[in-house]
This record gives C-alpha cells, sequence and structure tokens, in this order.
C-alpha cells in the first residue's frame, strides 16, 4: 500500500518542482520535508519531553509540548502517508526523555510508527538514541544518495540534516520578517526545527560560516499556510 | 519632656562640639521610636532626616553597652534599607562621623551586590550592630537557614526613601521581608523615613503589620514642614530649539555659560544615552577644561566609584547622571541643579531639584532644559502651575503574585512552613492584605509544581507537603536556584562592553578594559564599522563575542548611529492637560520662545492648532509611504498601546499599515494605502477607528501577540522562577530567554488562560506598561471631538514624531503581504530575464 501511495505522490510532484540532489522534494510548512519518489517524510529537532526536562531542574514550563509536537507530527504524516520517516535528531531534549515520556505519549507516537519504516538519528540533546520505541537508531544514515545526520558535515554532500534551527530575516523598507526556514545550496539541506513558527539562528549567524555556497543558498520561509522560497541574496532588498 | 533626658549623654556632647541642636523632630522621634512606636518621618531635604532616623537606634546601642567578652556574638542590633546600593554606602560614610566622634563603640556595614563573598559570610557569622543594604540583601538574608540566629538580636529596621521603596514589585518584595522580620522579632520597631507626600496614611500603613483588632493598623507620623521653595527656571537661550531628539544639544554652550558662574552643578538626564551625549557636547567646548563628569548606571561600578569620591571631595564642576545619582544622597557643595529634558513626574524633579542645596533655609536653584519643542512647552506649563512643589503619591498597589511566588521560595528555602501561618504572615504586608487564601494556596502550588491542571510534574516537585503538614524544600539545589533568581527587577538584557584594537587585517581582537553594560537590543541593530557614543567616547562596533560586546575607539567626532534616547518616564496626566492648554491659548503662547512660536503659527497657518479637548488626526504622504498622526498627548505609553490597537484596526480595514512610532505627545502611523483618502471617501470612519470599544475586543486580541505584555510575561516568569535568570555556567542571553519565555506564553494562553502567571501579568500590564486606565479615559473625553486634517504634506507639529527613532513593527497580515511581495517580485524580475535570454537566443539565431 505504501508503495503505490508513492507513485501517487510522485505524480502530483511534477519536473517544474524543486528538487534536491535530483529528487523531487517538498517543503512542508511545518519544516518537514518530504520526497515524494521516496515516499520519505523528514523532520528534524522535535525536542520532545522539553517541558519535562525543565522541570527536572526545577522549572516548570508548561507541560504541553509533548502533546503538541505529537500532533503535527500526525498531521504531517497524514497529510503525505510515508512508507518512511527520518527524525534528524535532537528527538528527544534530553537523553532521559524517552524513557521519562509518558505512556499515552509513547503509545501515541508508537502508532504513528507503526505500518512505516522509521528512523531516529542521534542528535546532541539525545546522543544514547531513543528508548522502547518502534524505529532503528542510526548516527548517519544514507539512502539513495543521500545522506542523513543531525549536524551539518564540514565536508559531505547531498546532505541532509538539523540541529542548527536555521531562519531568514527577509528585509524590505519599513518591514523586516524573520522566520524559521530551510536552507540548500543543492548540496546540503538544514531543516528548520519541526513545527516552530519563529526564533531559530539567522542564517547570517557564524555558525553556518562554510557550510554553504552562497551564490546558489536558497531559502524556504515558513508560513503559516506556505513556503515561501527566495534566493539568499534577495533577502537583504 | 526636655531634651536633656531624651538625648543620651554622648549625643548631647558630640551636638555641642559641633555647635548643633539637635532639632525637634529628631528628639520626637527619638522619644517615639525609642519607646517603641513604629514612625514615619517625613521631612525634606536638608532637614536632617537620616541621623534622626538613627538617633532611636544609636542611643538604644548607648543604652545596651559593649559586649562582655567571651560572650557569643550578637545578631544584627539596627537594619537600614535603602533603594540604591550607593545611598547605602554613602550613609554608611555620613554615619561614620558622628558614630566615631561621639565615641560609639559600634560596628557598621554595608552588604550589597557588589560586597564579596567573603565578607558576606564573615557578616554572617559576625554580624555587625548596624547592617546597611538593600531589599534584595534582605531577601537572601531572610531566605537563609540561620535568618532566626542573625536577626535575633534585631531591634530596629530603618526604610530610607521610603516613597521610593514602596512602588514597584520591589517594594512588594520588601513589605513581605518586613512581615517576615516581624514574626522573627515582634517586638521590632519600623521607621520609615520619607520626602513629602501627598498622602502619607500609605506609608504609615505600610510601616505595620495589617492585623489584629484595630482597622487600618498605622505608623506614627511626624511632619517637617519648611524648606525654601525652589527657584526654578527654564534655560534662557538664543539657540533655535529642535523639533525633537532629547539629547538638548542645542542648548550646551548655554548649559556651559552657567557651570562656569557655580561650583558644582549636577545635570540630571533621564537616559543613559542623554548622559552620554550632554557629556560629549559639553566636553567638546570645554575650553576651560572645568572637571565634569559622567555618572550612570550602565558604566563600570569602579568608574562610578570614582566619580562619587570626586564630587564628595568637590573636585568637580559638574557630573551629568541618570537616576543612579537621584536618590538623597547628600553631595554638599553643589549649588545647582539643571535638567535636561521636560520635568515628566513631579516627585522625581522635587527630588532632583533637592539636591541642590542641603541648607534647607537657602532656596535650591534649579534650570529646566527643554530638548525639543514640545518639552518647552511641558516646562512651561509646569511652572505655571506651579507644579514642581506639589507631590506625587507613590503607588503601592496590589501585592504582585510572581513576587509572592518567589517569596513563598524562599521561606521554604529558610525552613520548613506551615501554609496557614504563611498566608497569615503574607497578608500582614499592606500591599497582600486583601490576598485570598485561594490565590495564595495557587501560588504555593505553582512554586511547588508550576500550578498546572495536568499534574505532570508532581514528581519534580520543588516544595512538597510533608506528614507533618509542613511544606518542605524538596532538594538543597532548590535553594541555590532561589539565590541566583532573586529579585524583582529584571533588566533589558545587557551586554559588556570591551574596548579592544583591532586586530591587523582580520586577525583576533585583544582585548582591553570592560567600559560598562548596553542593552542588547542596542547592539542588535549595529553592523560592524558603525560607531555609537559609550562611557563619552565614540566607539566602532566591532562585533559580539560570547556575552560581550567589542568596540574598537573610533576616531569620528560624531556617532553614526544615536543611541535610543526616549524619556522613560510617561509625561503626567496633569501636565499633559497643560500643554493641551496652551497649545489652545494665543496669550500663553506667547511666552514661548521665538522657535517654538513661529512652529506653532505654521501649524496654524498649514494644518491646525488643536483646541484643548480635541483630537486633532492629519494624514499625508511622505516618500513613498502614508502617514496619519495624531495628538493625543497621554504619554508614550499610552500612545504606544493606543499605536497597537489603531494599527490592528488599520489592517483589518486593509490600510496596510507597517509600523508605527510614538512620543509623549503624539503618535505616527504609517502604512502602504492611503489612510487619508480612505477617511475622505468613507470607506475607513474616524470616528469608528478611535472608538472607546477598541479596549474591548480589540485590546483581548491584542494582548494575546502584544510584545509588550510579553516582555512582561518575562519578567513576571523571571521573578516567580518559571525561567532562569542566570545558571552557573549556563548564561543564557537574554534573546534565548525572550524567545522560550514568548513560547511559554503562548502555550499558556492557549492552554491554561486562568495560570497564575498570566494573571499576573495582565494585572501588571494594565496598570503600569499599556496605561490602559488612561487611553480609556482620553477616548472618552475626545469622543466626538475628532478633527481630520488630510494635508498634501507633513505638517509642522508632525515633524517630531517622525523625528523620532524606536519603531515597533507591526505583525501579522503585513509580514505575509512582505513575503508574498518579494518572492512575487523575483517570479516578474526571472520572467523579464527569461524574456530577455529568449530574445537574445532568438537574436543569437537571427545573427547566425
Amino acid at each position: 500500500m505504501s508503495l503505490s501511495t508513492a507513485s501517487l505522490e510522485s505524480e502530483r510532484y511534477d519536473d517544474a518542482g524543486p528538487r534536491f540532489a535530483g529528487h523531487p522534494v517538498v517543503f512542508d510548512c511545518s519544516g518537514a520535508l518530504f520526497f515524494p519518489a521516496l515516499s520519505l517524510l523528514v523532520v528534524s529537532d522535535l525536542h520532545l519531553e522539553r517541558g519535562a526536562a525543565h522541570a527536572r531542574r526545577g522549572f516548570f514550563v508548561p507541560p504541553y509540548d509533548t502533546a503538541r509536537q505529537l500532533a503535527s507530527l500526525s498531521a504531517v504524516i497524514a497529510r503525505y502517508r510515508p512508507a518512511r520517516v527520518v527524525s534528524l535528531g535532537d528527538n528527544f531534549h534530553d537523553r532521559v526523555g524517552a524513557r521519562e515520556m509518558a505512556d499515552d505519549h509513547r503509545a501515541a507516537l508508537s502508532a504513528l510508527a507503526a505500518g512505516r519504516e522509521w528512523v531516529w538519528i542521534n542528535g546532541n540533546h539525545d546522543p544514547d538514541g531513543v528508548f522502547g520505541l518502534p524505529g532503528r537508531v542510526f548516527d548517519e544514515w544514507t539512502i539513495e544518495g543521500l545522506t542523513f545526520r543531525h549536524e551539518p558535515s564540514r565536508g559531505g554532500s547531498a546532505e541532509i540534516c538539523g540541529h542548527l534551527h536555521p531562519s531568514a530575516t527577509l528585509n524590505r523598507p519599513g518591514k523586516s520578517v524573520r522566520r524559521p526556514c530551510f536552507a540548500t545550496d543543492g548540496n546540503r539541506l538544514i531543516l528548520p526545527a519541526f513545527a516552530t513558527t519563529r526564533g531559530g539562528l539567522d542564517l547570517r549567524h557564524k555558525a553556518f560560516a562554510g557550510l554553504f555556497d552562497r551564490a546558489a543558498l536558497t531559502v524556504h520561509m515558513l508560513g503559516p499556510d506556505r513556503v515561501y522560497a527566495l534566493p539568499f541574496a534577495a533577502l537583504a532588498g | 519632656m526636655n531634651e536633656t533626658e531624651t538625648l543620651p549623654e554622648r549625643f548631647r556632647r558630640w551636638f555641642a562640639t559641633k555647635g548643633w541642636q539637635p532639632r525637634p523632630h529628631q528628639l520626637d522621634l527619638l522619644r517615639r521610636a525609642g519607646g517603641g512606636e513604629d514612625m514615619l518621618l517625613i521631612a525634606p531635604t536638608g532637614a536632617g532626616k537620616t541621623l534622626a532616623g538613627f538617633l532611636p537606634s544609636l542611643a538604644d546601642l548607648d543604652a545596651r553597652g559593649s559586649q562582655k567578652p567571651g560572650t557569643r556574638p550578637r545578631g544584627v542590633h539596627t537594619l537600614y534599607i535603602s533603594p540604591l546600593k550607593a545611598l547605602a554606602v554613602d550613609i554608611a560614610r555620613n554615619l561614620e562621623q558622628p558614630v566615631t566622634e561621639s565615641g560609639l563603640a559600634i560596628t557598621m556595614e554595608t552588604r550589597t551586590g557588589d560586597t564579596p563573598q567573603a565578607k558576606r559570610q564573615r557578616q554572617r557569622l559576625k554580624p555587625p550592630d548596624i547592617l546597611l543594604t538593600t531589599p534584595e540583601q534582605l531577601a537572601l538574608l531572610l531566605a537563609g537557614k540561620d535568618a532566626d540566629r542573625f536577626f535575633e538580636d534585631l531591634r530596629f529596621v530603618i526604610f530610607d526613601e521610603l516613597h521610593s521603596l514602596v512602588t514597584s514589585k520591589r517594594g512588594h518584595l520588601l513589605s513581605l521581608g518586613l512581615a517576615r522580620l516581624r514574626r522573627l522579632r515582634p517586638e521590632l520597631t519600623a521607621i520609615g523615613l520619607s520626602a513629602t507626600v501627598s498622602d502619607p496614611m500609605e506609608l504609615q500603613r505600610w510601616l505595620v503589620a495589617q492585623t489584629g483588632e484595630v482597622d487600618a493598623p498605622h505608623a506614627g507620623l511626624i511632619t517637617v514642614f519648611g524648606g525654601a521653595r525652589p527657584e526654578i527656571t527654564i534655560l534662557k537661550t538664543s539657540q533655535r530649539i529642535p523639533w525633537s531628539g532629547h539629547s538638548a544639544r542645542y542648548a550646551a554652550p548655554d548649559i556651559y555659560a552657567e557651570l562656569k558662574r557655580r561650583r558644582m552643578t549636577l545635570i540630571f538626564v533621564n537616559t543613559r544615552s542623554q548622559a552620554e551625549i550632554v557629556f560629549q557636547e559639553l566636553w567638546s567646548i570645554n575650553d576651560d577644561n572645568l572637571p565634569i563628569a559622567l555618572h550612570h548606571g550602565s558604566l563600570d561600578v569602579g568608574q562610578r566609584r570614582k566619580v562619587e569620591a570626586a564630587m564628595a571631595a568637590g573636585k568637580l564642576s559638574a557630573v551629568v547622571a541618570t537616576s543612579t545619582l537621584d536618590l538623597g544622597i547628600d553631595w554638599g557643595d553643589i549649588d545647582l541643579v539643571m535638567h535636561i529634558g521636560a520635568p515628566k513626574g513631579a516627585s522625581r524633579l522635587a527630588q532632583r531639584i533637592g539636591r541642590a542645596n542641603h541648607r534647607m533655609d537657602e532656596p535650591s536653584r534649579a534650570i529646566l532644559v527643554p530638548a525639543n519643542r514640545f518639552e518647552v512647552m511641558e516646562c512651561q506649563a509646569a511652572l505655571d502651575a506651579n507644579y514642581v512643589g506639589a507631590q506625587d503619591s507613590p503607588p503601592i498597589g496590589d501585592g504582585a503574585l510572581d513576587v509572592l511566588a518567589q517569596h513563598v521560595l524562599g521561606m521554604a528555602c529558610a525552613g520548613p512552613f506551615d501554609a496557614d501561618l504563611l498566608f497569615d504572615e503574607v497578608r500582614s504586608a499592606l500591599p497582600y492584605h486583601g490576598l485570598s487564601r485561594e490565590t495564595f494556596l495557587r501560588v504555593v502550588d505553582f512554586v511547588a509544581t508550576g500550578g498546572y491542571a495536568l499534574r505532570t510534574y508532581e514528581r519534580y516537585a520543588k516544595i512538597r507537603k510533608t506528614a507533618d503538614g509542613l511544606y518542605r524544600l524538596t532538594h538543597p539545589d532548590f535553594a541555590r536556584q532561589y539565590r541566583l533568581n532573586l529579585g524583582t527587577i529584571v533588566e533589558m538584557p545587557m551586554l559588556k562592553i570591551r574596548l579592544v584594537r583591532p586586530g591587523k587585517r582580520g586577525g583576533p581582537l585583544r582585548g582591553g578594559a570592560v567600559l560598562g553594560e548596553v542593552e542588547e537590543y542596542f547592539i542588535e541593530m549595529l553592523r560592524p564599522g558603525d560607531t555609537f557614543l559609550f562611557a563619552g567616547k565614540v566607539l566602532r562596533f566591532e562585533g559580539i563575542r560570547e556575552n560581550e560586546c567589542m568596540a574598537s575607539a573610533a576616531f569620528d567626532s560624531d556617532p553614526k548611529i544615536p543611541a535610543y534616547a526616549g524619556g522613560k518616564f510617561p509625561l503626567s496626566t496633569f501636565l499633559a492637560d497643560g500643554v493641551r492648554a496652551m497649545l489652545d491659548d494665543e496669550e500663553r503662547r506667547k511666552a514661548l520662545p521665538a522657535s517654538v512660536r513661529e512652529w506653532l503659527s505654521l501649524q496654524a497657518a498649514q494644518s491646525h492648532l488643536p483646541k484643548r479637548g480635541e483630537l486633532l488626526v492629519e494624514t499625508f504622504p511622505l516618500e513613498n509611504r502614508f502617514y496619519m498622526v495624531a495628538y493625543p498627548f497621554e504619554g508614550r505609553l499610552a500612545h504606544q498601546t493606543l499605536g497597537m490597537l489603531l494599527t490592528r484596526r488599520l489592517e483589518r480595514a486593509g490600510a496596510q499599515p507597517t509600523g508605527f512610532v510614538s512620543t509623549d505627545y503624539s503618535i505616527a502611523i504609517w502604512g502602504l494605502k492611503d489612510i487619508g483618502a480612505m477617511l475622505a471617501s468613507g470607506v475607513l470612519d474616524l470616528k469608528a477607528l478611535f472608538d472607546e470599544d477598541m479596549l474591548g475586543d480589540d485590546l483581548e486580541a491584542w494582548l494575546d501577540e502584544s510584545y509588550m505584555l510579553k516582555r512582561t510575561f518575562r519578567a513576571c516568569a523571571t521573578i516567580a522562577g518559571l525561567i532562569e535568570r542566570r545558571y552557573p555556567g549556563k548564561e543564557k542571553t537574554g534573546r534565548q530567554m525572550t524567545v522560550s519565555a514568548d513560547l511559554i506564553y503562548d502555550v499558556l494562553r492557549s492552554h491554561e488562560p486562568d495560570h497564575i502567571l498570566l494573571q499576573a501579568t495582565r494585572a501588571d500590564a494594565a496598570s503600569g506598561l499599556l496605561d490602559i486606565a488612561r487611553l480609556g479615559t482620553m477616548l472618552q473625553r475626545i469622543k466626538g471631538h475628532l478633527t481630520h486634517y488630510r494635508l498634501k504634506r507633513v505638517s509642522p507639529l508632525a515633524v517630531p514624531v517622525l523625528l523620532e527613532i524606536g519603531r515597533e513593527s507591526v505583525n501579522g497580515g503585513a509580514g505575509e503581504a512582505v513575503l508574498r511581495e518579494a518572492v512575487d517580485e523575483l517570479a516578474a524580475a526571472l520572467e523579464v530575464a527569461e524574456d530577455e535570454d529568449a530574445r537574445h537566443e532568438r537574436q543569437d539565431e537571427t545573427g547566425a
């Protein structure tokens, strides 16, 4: 069934659409990336159990973040019905997050993973992998010439990663707009943190130095119901 | 009772050697407070208030005699609380003289945020007889496990500048501290010292426990009248007064001429950046090399101390200072106070003018220096109304719940507590007198686990009720966390400024001295190479490294980026009305300087001078935008709120507003559509636009996403301990903290709109930051008195607001519109390029 879905989806995304390393891609406004031909959905930096991680240190931030992330994840999975899901690391906000997760959330996440291949990439927040959840755990994973990892490597090609939570600022007279974004120069693609509508690290920050060919860099800025694609060079205005 | 009976022998002798007479109020206070009555002393500056406040304590210490050898060290006998570190230090210095000269063998020490850790530890083990400190330090001491022992011999607590201590959340925290002190030492005597206030009863009540049989229990009152009226004038100048700005650059030569005539002048300004500019301007014309110094809160402590010492020694000719020098510091020989900018609030101005000439019977001299034309009118209105002698009453307000949360955790750090007893104690503090038990328990629950409907965090609770019914801290780490997050002042995030020498050809920067701190938002506006003013120097911004801003000395005489210099304090309602009245009164306008008069007649000719009860609204195009400017004269805070609400409405009406800016006097909104045309054609209705109903749904809706409310929430969340202020080794930058606080805020709004912290935030915002009450009164007042002028170009009256910086951008629809446009533009450009390519190709073909 998942195969037929894949072919169905790939028909919908014709040749004119954006591509990465030769594969057609869809930039979703949730911050997820979809490869229709591979029926592969990529999300990054879910930071599940962030609230609990703070609470363990005595800062009782609201406990609704995990439920909200799972709802967003469920919605994007329902939209694309992917055969495979890759979560690009910082899946949990801290090492013990996966272990201490409430039972109903664990069940919801397991249900989402049921019937599809699920890959967890380890992040710097959760380097020890996930526990008690379906899916395989990797530091780095490759498929069809694509490499998936948490932090961008210095070399590498056709690399898809997260970690940096990129954002871009569009400057126009009298107005500037800052949004989380996908950033790609065709060789590397960095995803924004999943389901966030603001914040992030500006692409001009030194952490991005050397990662992209600036001349070829395109940003896909997240809006509430669409993604705005702009060349990096066009942001300054 | 005569003086000989009241005043101990050694002090009588001391007064005699000085050739002084103890003043009646000093003896009166000694008698009554010495007899155990809580007292409030109200006296003008120069009345010997401080000595009066300490006499009961000194007399008691004298009677107590010295300690017998071999006995356990005594606890603190007298606690002195001042709103400023510098004041505590200064009072200690002033008190040194009578104590030493009268031969009283007591120990006296200060304890502030600057006190080294080793000294603080020693103070805990061997407390001084008199401890001079700040509200925050008191909270820290009370949260210690040894608080009971430390305060076991406490007899007196003296609150200096009480009128300024009781306001704001800091006052709330202090009132809770006093309640705890009373619980530890029920026989404690409280003495409040205050400048003149219109209603002292609130202060009298604040000083005593609000419990017992008596209705509204209050402290005794001693009032010292008198003090000569200050002589206040407006600076005479032949210069043209500028349209806008706060720097008063134009006045530098006239200010300088005044300095030369005086022994020592204090030049007060409202903001740090004003201080910088005025200081630089004066030095640029300082041909006589007068010793002129700078003093503001962002400067390094060492630098500030140097200036203070030089002042005390009379070595300076002038000091340019912000509110860091505001309170009660007795610097002796100042014979003139100049005040840059408009008066804004009376207490403040009176306080500052009080600095001049500390002899009560001679009038203080002060000169107001309006920085722009609106301020000229404001200053004139203040003088016309004899405003400066009047006094605002300090607003105490209902006790803030975030402060209570902090205090509850602090009390748990001190030891296990019984919720009922703590509730009684808290309610004995005036600001919390009306607190309900239910709300109190919700605060306790918040401290324990965050107070969420989902009981997710029970297992991580910070405090927990144990079998004996007492709440206990669950882990000692939380006591450390409390200490690190303590305090009610949540500053704008600051960055240290380090002076560096740029490395050669992109090499590493070489670090030098730290010059002080500056707001992070200001640095965010800068690009490397931009120059700005700090610590009296023009600096070149090099970059940010960790939590430091690297800057090198620039040799430009003019900084490129002016610091944001808006007045921090809103125009008082009273003065606002005075300015409106003046605009409407031809006779009174005649008294104004020529440049201001010309400006107003130009306005009358080109647009309209608003009548006293009228709201003038002007619309005009400028460059590629359309503007709407209104003149409510209600102060920047109220205008800020009005601006946010109006832009919402304009956005809904399709006017595509993209920003607004407000001053104390007016507000300007700009957008992509011609608002004037929309008003003229009836697409937009002015009456509806300014209708009071904006304070209903629009306000609610705006509050949901308002930046100001988020900032308020950030402060509440920090004070309440929901987010961390700082944590060892994990210093967050303010920006990161803001982001996470924003997220928390949104989540709470959607999941638990009644959460105790949102309650605290709304209460805060409504009363302080947003000035909603004032906005409401204004909207009512202008109903049916709106006048719209549709102009071809900017009006004279509109120029000042347009020249302001510090714009708040509008979020929402316009953001998406800008993004859409950028993408469309790009698509169009690509099409053109493709057409061109195609044409070239065709040409190539035909050419071939």
